[in-house]
């Protein structure tokens, strides 16, 4: 399904974010991505959705060249990938309804398909009670919660997540992987990056090791070992 | 899905211009202030033009007749000038109109019309009053009075005196004041629109510098340009017509006020002489209120929108 074939990515400094990196994931996969700060995990995700282009190499979605698009193509590429970030990234002046809505008006959908899905969504990631709250009113773990019911609500066929619990405690660190090994389970391909050794070894699956922008482990059934 | 994107995009502009409402302040007290030194232009060059016509108006030239001189003789000469060009209009005074004139002016000082008494008769002569449509022709009318030299039946010179060499200096001084007031007037009216954009633009900058990450994550998420763009311009537009309405308003004030002192500083008498000087802002602002309204509001609509829109640009490069 998604596919990097000799990727390098250099950036303008000249440091070396990848360098020559090919791997394929299939779908509904779960697949853990881990390595320390600065092996080219987060370059991997921006690359995926075009944030950034590859100095050298292709990403492929199902066999389209991710970087060979124009402005319309990497939008609906973009509707087709839910991303969650360390960050958070919610918008501030708007509601956590808006915020969840918003992604769905993005991708065309009508009011009473929004009217329906967002506050089912809110339900799933169990923050129905803060459905007309600020991003500045809830806790890290919640507004975590939050990216994630925007990235899941629009249906997506892959969900990245970088560094989702980078932020969060141990409780709000599994329940996002419990979250996301749900959707997981639904059909959804999942991809995630983490340094937390907890994190993998709560998701198990396949383990893709990163080292100073170099792929060095690939296991089907994988544990942390750096 | 047209009028969908149109209707989220204008309530989401809205949503943003009540929720950023320091920003929105920020923004509108920088357009207000544009659009300010806009309609402050706009006065002025209403208010200059007033006193222009003004003065233009007080310049003239007479023709002073001979005593002898018959009135049918008077009034063809009249016909002629009224057919030059130059001429705007002309205004005949016959000697008695001249007389009954000076007589009620000083029809209360026993001893100038006892001086009048002495004299007997009527010693004031017809004269014909010229107004040029530019003061810079009364030169050319004079000539033509001078080369023309009209004669009555018996062939005496009709004309006594053209008083067109006293105001000679007053008139050319004025030909050569007005165009450098009125082009220094554009001048300093272009640097101030020029500026007044330039705070405009870089206040909107900053404010949708302020929203560059959200901006990002929209994009992110997958909103196209129209999308993530719209409701920033929508909020541009809205300070604009908030700002717009803020300046028409101060503009209406401002009008009626000027009016009322500079009535009060000319005194009453000063200004009936000078009608024209008699509630000119006000006068003018009720009269081209549609012209005026259109100009603030325009401006401050283009102003917010198209700054807004060219701002949000670099950073939709996501």
């Amino acid at each position: 399904m998604i596919y990097y074939d000799k990727v390098s990515k250099i950036y303008p400094d000249k440091s070396i974010a990848l360098d020559n990196v090919s791997f394929g994931i299939e779908p509904k996969e779960f697949v853990t991505i881990v390595g320390h700060s600065g092996a080219g995990k987060t370059t991997l995700m921006k690359l995926l959705i075009a944030e950034d282009y590859p100095t050298e190499g292709t990403v492929y979605l199902e066999s389209t060249d991710v970087h060979g698009m124009n402005k319309k193509q990497k939008n609906k590429l973009r509707r087709r990938i839910g991303t969650v970030f360390q960050d958070y990234r919610l918008i501030p002046n708007k509601t956590i309804y808006e915020n969840i809505a918003f992604a769905m008006e993005a991708a065309g959908r009508t009011d009473a398909e929004i009217a329906a899905d967002v506050p089912h969504v809110l339900e799933l990631v169990d923050l129905g009670h803060k459905i007309w709250n600020f991003p500045r009113e809830l806790s890290g773990g919640e507004r975590q919660r939050v990216a994630i019911a925007r990235a899941i609500v629009t249906q997506p066929d892959i969900i990245i997540a970088d560094e989702p619990t980078g932020n969060l405690d141990p409780a709000n660190t599994f329940e996002i992987v419990r979250i996301l090994k749900k959707i997981n389970e639904l059909g959804t391909t999942v991809l995630l990056t983490t340094h937390n050794k907890g994190v993998v070894d709560a998701v198990g699956g396949r383990v893709i090791t990163m080292e100073k922008g170099k792929v060095i482990r690939d296991d089907k059934n994988g544990k942390y070992i750096l | 899905m047209i009028f969908t994107n149109f209707k989220r995009i204008t309530r989401t502009g809205f949503v943003n211009f009540w929720r950023n409402g320091f920003l929105s302040f920020a923004a509108i007290v920088v357009i207000t202030l544009s659009l300010s030194a806009f309609g402050g232009l706009v006065f002025a060059s209403a208010f200059g033009r007033s006193l222009l016509a003004d003065v233009k108006d007080k310049v003239d030239i007479n023709v002073y007749f001979s005593l002898a001189a018959q009135e049918p003789d008077i009034l063809a000469l009249q016909k002629e000038i009224n057919a030059l060009p130059e001429v705007a209009s002309t205004t005949y005074v016959s000697n008695d109109d001249a007389l009954a004139a000076f007589q009620a002016k000083w029809q209360n000082n026993a001893l100038i019309m006892q001086g009048l008494q002495e004299v007997g008769g009527n010693p004031f002569p017809a004269a014909l009053n010229i107004k040029a449509k530019d003061p810079g022709q009364y030169g050319n009318i004079a000539d033509f009075l001078t080369s023309k030299n009209p004669v009555d039946a018996s062939g005496t010179p009709i004309i006594d005196k053209v008083n067109y060499q006293e105001n000679k200096l007053i008139i050319d001084r004025l030909s050569a004041i007005i165009p450098t007031v009125e082009m220094s007037g554009s001048i300093i009216a272009g640097i101030f629109v020029i500026v007044a954009l330039i705070i405009v633009f870089n206040t909107i900058r900053l404010i949708i510098y302020a929203a560059r990450e959200e901006i990002a994550v929209m994009k992110l998420v997958g909103a196209s340009n129209t999308y993530v763009r719209g409701p920033f311009v929508i909020s541009g537009i809205m300070y604009g017509i908030v700002s717009a309405i803020i300046t028409l308003i101060l503009m209406a004030v401002f009008a009626y006020w000027s009016d009322a002192v500079v009535l009060k500083l000319a005194g009453v008498d000063v200004a009936s002489n000078f009608s024209l000087i008699v509630n000119v802002l006000s006068g003018y602002f009720v009269q081209n209120f549609g012209q005026i309204f259109i100009l603030i509001m325009g401006s401050g609509i283009i102003l917010g929108g198209v700054s807004s829109y060219v701002a949000a640009r670099r950073y939709l490069k996501v």
